[in-house]
């Protein structure tokens, strides 16, 4: 089969499906490669280099689309792209699925196949084709590197011979990839690094990038980010509130910052305040990687970079990635090829669409004429879960009864036991002669206080309890001092020895009892 | 007037000893209970010594005085780490005892028949020679004579058991015999065998009333009893202990029957249901069943056991002491290893510095840690270690993953993931101290061996755990300098 990459449409994107290397490992897995003319010259790949790898160059974008039978691009395909898919056609690329309905429906009319970049599940087994991570570990760089070009002093603090200079204080909002990778520069290049995140768990990754992790003084039991598959989740109003104030006590302080918190499907919530902006100082620098979809901070422009009154600049540009088309271009075509691995077990060039498998069952949104989207959760849990006990989950009618059928399968068991114990007490009774019985009942009745008794011993206390256990089982000396009144020797004798050895037993065991006792202390 | 009088003091006394047992259920009304059960003894001893016990009184408190002064003087002097030995070698005179009693009513029932077997004229004056016991066995028709012959019998096969299990088991945990888990060659089948040959001798017993079937069960049971403990290694002996225990209240309860002796019937079944339900408790706390455990071993291994990856990394007093340093919270994992090295006023030494300088410190307790149940509990206590920071399992496992410091001090098994990680290991499902979780975990071990159980812990292979060799008293003290 062969894998075609037509040149991006989109006005500024720089990046290219497919490097020469990505290109060479495709031929390996079995298929021929093609790209069209010129499509990775943006991104500093030339032609040459495309051919020197082995990969045919088709002159325009409609042969490509109709000779590839899989298309692998970067950008949202547009609505004359989509029409050139035929049934049986593959294509893989970012799609939003979520928000691209006329897209998936084309798909399915033309019955072609879609596999979507952003769907690929977080799991640790497709970190390897996850591109929304590669490209957010880039888009986080970038930012920081487009804050430093428009901040007028050093991230870093130096005491020179002309001067002391206070190094940069930096505050980003949001550690997911984007965030960590961010952290990851900022404090490489010296800068003081703050970060916030609505997770709390995310507090050792953020420490352990170097960066200091802002905690509210907030008490809520928080949203456990592994049942959102790793991402945040929509916050209560009073988190909201508190998350704001801290902001706005920060903002005086912060030289720059950078928001990255994205909510799946939602649009970017709103964190950083026009009053938050006001309070800054002049020369400050904002970096908004949420712009695309509506921004973090008031006064954000998709795609502009503007400077308010006070002086403040605001980034709110949507193609880090496209900045750093190089980069970006061979991480992207990496995370196709490894898609491209996965659907081709066989490595033999033809794909085998698994939707068994829930990478590729994940990722897919349309298939043999069927919108397959939204995808059923994965199977294996995304991100180790923190330690719940699933029970909280349980609405209080689920619980009343859980604790009915508790209660009944106790009575039951109580039952059964009271039942069966009371045949065999009769049963005994039918057989064995009155002055057996009632020592029989005393025997039975101590066993149930015994029972009730000895379930309320602290745990601390079972050593002290088997030690008076034993100094009282040495009751045994009554048996002996009755016998020991016999007339016949032997039996005075063995009477005897017992009663010297409960003696033993009983002042070792009492004595040994009390100090141990005697030594619980409280602090 | 006596009769009834020894009756109200056996109830009164039955009273106190229930009234003891049940304080135990905190730290301080249980040091008020000890004269409970004190007041109790006295008041049986007394009340049968006046009552139908009053041949011979004087001899009896003579023997009572002195096995008393022994009994004190052992009392006094033992180590709290040897505390285990102690409760097993008491054990096996409560049990030799009931073998005792149980063979001397067998004598006085043979009495009796002679006695009883003479003309009409002498019985009367016989009769009155027979003292207490020989008159209640006197009044007794065939079918209770029969009933008899099996409680007596039941007494001294439990006591036998009791007896040589718990010499077995003292010589284990004092370390005279071998702990490990050995069995003569035919394993469970000689037990078995023995068990029958003791049934079979019951039916005759009861059937002849003779003497030899009754020694040749004494015989049995007595094997069986060492047998059986041989069999079971020393780290299941908390569970070996407590069913000793139980067993020696079980055999309390069946002379308690043959004697007709309510009292003694009473405290047997209070001491045998409070040694079962630790028993109970203890086979919980391994997740295993207590049949198991008394058949010996582990049970064999499921299945190929999970490799373990990774090397143990060392570390020394410095880099511990550091840690110590820098951590704001501490849990303390203590194990029998602490109780072999004497290690426990270290450890006491430690927390009370690392509390001084504000830190929290806490000692996470496992149900089976050590050779006898509360066993950690007791030695921290002889320690002077609070019995407030001093936690459950079920208690603090859930803190671990907000805890700077573990420090697990000669425990193994109770602190092995495989517990949880490992559906083949031979631990499988036991729940164990969770001390992974903690930001950095530190293991004072002698050397690189496994456990008693002999399992390959994967705690010592984590990237969190350092490995800090040496003997556990001779480590903290190395330490402890360096904690400012």
């Amino acid at each position: 089969m062969k894998i075609g990459t037509p040149k991006e449409i989109l006005d500024g994107e720089n990046r290219v499906a497919m490097t020469p290397d990505s290109a060479v490992q495709l031929q390996k897995l079995g298929y021929e490669c093609a790209i069209e003319k010129g499509a990775g010259a943006a991104a500093g790949f030339s032609d040459e280099a495309y051919e020197a790898a082995g990969v045919e160059i088709v002159k325009t974008a409609a042969s490509l689309w109709k000779t590839a039978d899989i298309v692998a691009k970067v950008r949202i395909p547009t609505e004359a792209e989509m029409k050139r898919l035929t049934k049986g056609k593959t294509l893989i690329s970012f799609f939003n699925p979520a928000g691209n309905e006329e897209g998936m429906e084309l798909a399915k009319s033309k019955g072609a196949n879609v596999i979507a970049m952003e769907m690929v599940p977080r799991i640790s087994r497709a970190q390897k084709m996850d591109a929304l991570s590669s490209m957010a570990n880039i888009a986080g760089y970038r930012a920081v590197i487009e804050a430093g070009n428009n901040f007028g002093r050093f991230f870093t603090g130096q005491v020179t011979a002309a001067g002391k200079v206070p190094p940069a204080k930096v505050l980003i909002v949001g550690a997911g990839v984007a965030g960590l990778a961010a952290i990851g520069t900022s404090t490489s290049l010296g800068a003081i690094t703050y970060a916030f995140d609505v997770r709390p768990e995310v507090a050792e990754q953020v420490e352990s990038m170097g960066a200091e992790f802002v905690y509210l003084d907030f008490e809520e039991d928080q949203q456990d980010g592994a049942a959102t598959g790793g991402y945040a989740s929509v916050q209560s109003e009073e988190f909201r509130e508190a998350q704001l104030a801290k902001f706005r006590e920060l903002a005086p302080e912060m030289d720059i910052v950078i928001t990255t918190a994205l909510i799946p499907n939602r649009p970017a919530p709103k964190l950083w305040l026009e009053d938050m902006v006001k309070a800054m100082k002049p020369g400050s620098v904002i970096v908004d990687l949420a712009a695309e979809r509506g921004g973090n901070v008031e006064g954000t422009v998709p795609d502009e970079k503007v400077v308010t009154n006070n002086g403040v600049t605001i980034i709110g540009y949507t193609d880090f990635p496209s900045r750093m088309a190089a980069q970006s271009s061979s991480l992207y075509a990496t995370n196709i090829r490894h898609m491209m691995t996965d659907l081709t077990p066989e490595k033999d060039g033809q794909i085998n669409h698994d939707m068994e498998d829930d990478v590729i069952r994940g990722a897919t949104v349309t298939h043999e004429g069927e919108i397959t989207f939204p995808p059923p959760p994965p199977k294996v849990q995304a991100i180790a879960a923190q330690k719940k006990p699933e029970v909280k989950e349980l609405t209080a009618e689920e619980k009343k009864a859980q604790e009915i059928a508790a209660f009944k399968a106790q009575t039951k068991q109580q039952f059964t036991l009271l039942g069966v114990g009371g045949a065999l007490m009769l049963l005994v009774g039918l057989i064995a002669p009155a002055s057996f019985m009632q020592h029989f009942i005393v025997f039975v009745l101590a066993i149930f206080v015994g029972f009730q008794v000895i379930w309320n011993v602290s745990h601390s206390l079972h050593t002290p309890l088997m030690a008076i256990t034993n100094a009282i089982s040495s009751i045994i000396i009554v048996g002996a001092l009755m016998q020991i009144g016999s007339g016949s020797f032997l039996v005075i004798l063995l009477a005897a020895l017992s009663v010297f050895m409960a003696g033993i037993n009983i002042f070792g065991g009492f004595l040994v009892t009390r100090r141990m006792l005697a030594m619980f202390q409280k602090s | 007037m006596e009769f009834g009088f020894t009756t109200a003091a056996y109830v009164v006394a039955a009273v106190l000893f229930i009234l003891s047992l049940g304080g135990l259920s905190n730290q301080e009304s249980a040091k008020r209970a000890v004269w409970y059960g004190i007041v109790g003894m006295a008041l049986a001893v007394f009340a049968t010594l006046v009552g139908p016990g009053s041949g011979l009184w004087l001899l009896s408190l003579l023997l009572i005085a002195g096995g008393g002064f022994i009994g004190q003087y052992v009392a006094q002097r033992v180590q709290m780490t040897e505390m285990p030995q102690l409760v097993a070698a008491m054990h096996s005179l409560v049990g030799l005892a009931a073998v005792f009693v149980g063979f001397n009513a067998h004598f006085e029932v043979l009495n009796v028949a002679e006695v009883m077997a003479v003309a009409d004229a002498s019985k009367e004056v016989l009769y009155t020679g027979l003292g207490g016991f020989g008159q209640l066995i006197a009044k007794k028709t065939p079918a209770e004579l029969s009933i008899l012959h099996v409680e007596l019998f039941l007494g001294v096969f439990i006591g036998a058991i009791t007896f040589t299990g718990s010499v077995v088991a003292y010589g284990k945990l004092a370390g005279k015999v071998t702990s490990a888990a050995t069995k003569l060659p035919g394993g469970h089948a000689l037990n078995a065998a023995a068990a029958g040959l003791s049934l079979i001798c019951l039916i005759w017993y009861t059937a002849s009333g003779g003497f030899f079937p009754l020694f040749l069960m004494t015989l049995a049971a007595l094997f069986i009893g060492y047998h059986l403990i041989m069999g079971i290694g020393g780290a299941d002996m908390p569970v070996v202990v407590s069913m000793l225990n139980s067993y020696s209240g079980w055999a309390a309860a069946a002379i308690g029957f043959s004697l007709g002796n309510d009292l003694l019937i009473v405290v047997g079944a209070l001491v045998g249901s409070s040694g079962a339900i630790l028993s109970y408790i203890m086979c919980k706390a391994m997740n295993r069943h207590f049949v198991s455990v008394i058949l010996g071993g582990f049970g064999g291994p499921q299945g190929e056991q999970m490799a373990v990856e990774g090397e143990q990394v060392a570390i020394d007093a410095d880099g511990v002491a550091a840690a110590l340093n820098d951590a704001d919270s501490v849990i303390i994992i203590p194990g029998y290893g602490m109780a072999v090295a004497q290690a426990q006023q270290s450890v006491s030494e430690l927390v009370r510095k690392l509390r001084a300088k504000g830190k929290e410190v806490r000692f996470a307790i496992h149900p089976v840690a050590g050779r006898l149940p509360g066993h950690m509990n007791v030695l921290l206590a002889e320690a002077k270690v609070p019995y407030d920071i001093v936690l459950e399992m079920d208690e603090i496992n859930d803190d671990f993953p907000d805890t700077d410091v573990a420090i697990v001090i000669g425990s193994n098994d109770i602190v092995n993931p495989a517990a949880q990680e490992d559906p083949n290991s031979p631990i499988a499902g036991m729940p164990v101290l969770e001390c992974w979780k903690a930001k950095q975990v530190f293991v004072s071990k002698r050397g690189q061996g496994t456990g008693y159980s002999g399992i390959e812990n994967p705690l010592f292979f984590k990237e969190n755990t350092r490995m800090f060799y040496g003997d556990a008293k001779q480590s903290l003290d190395k330490l402890l300098p360096m904690i400012d």
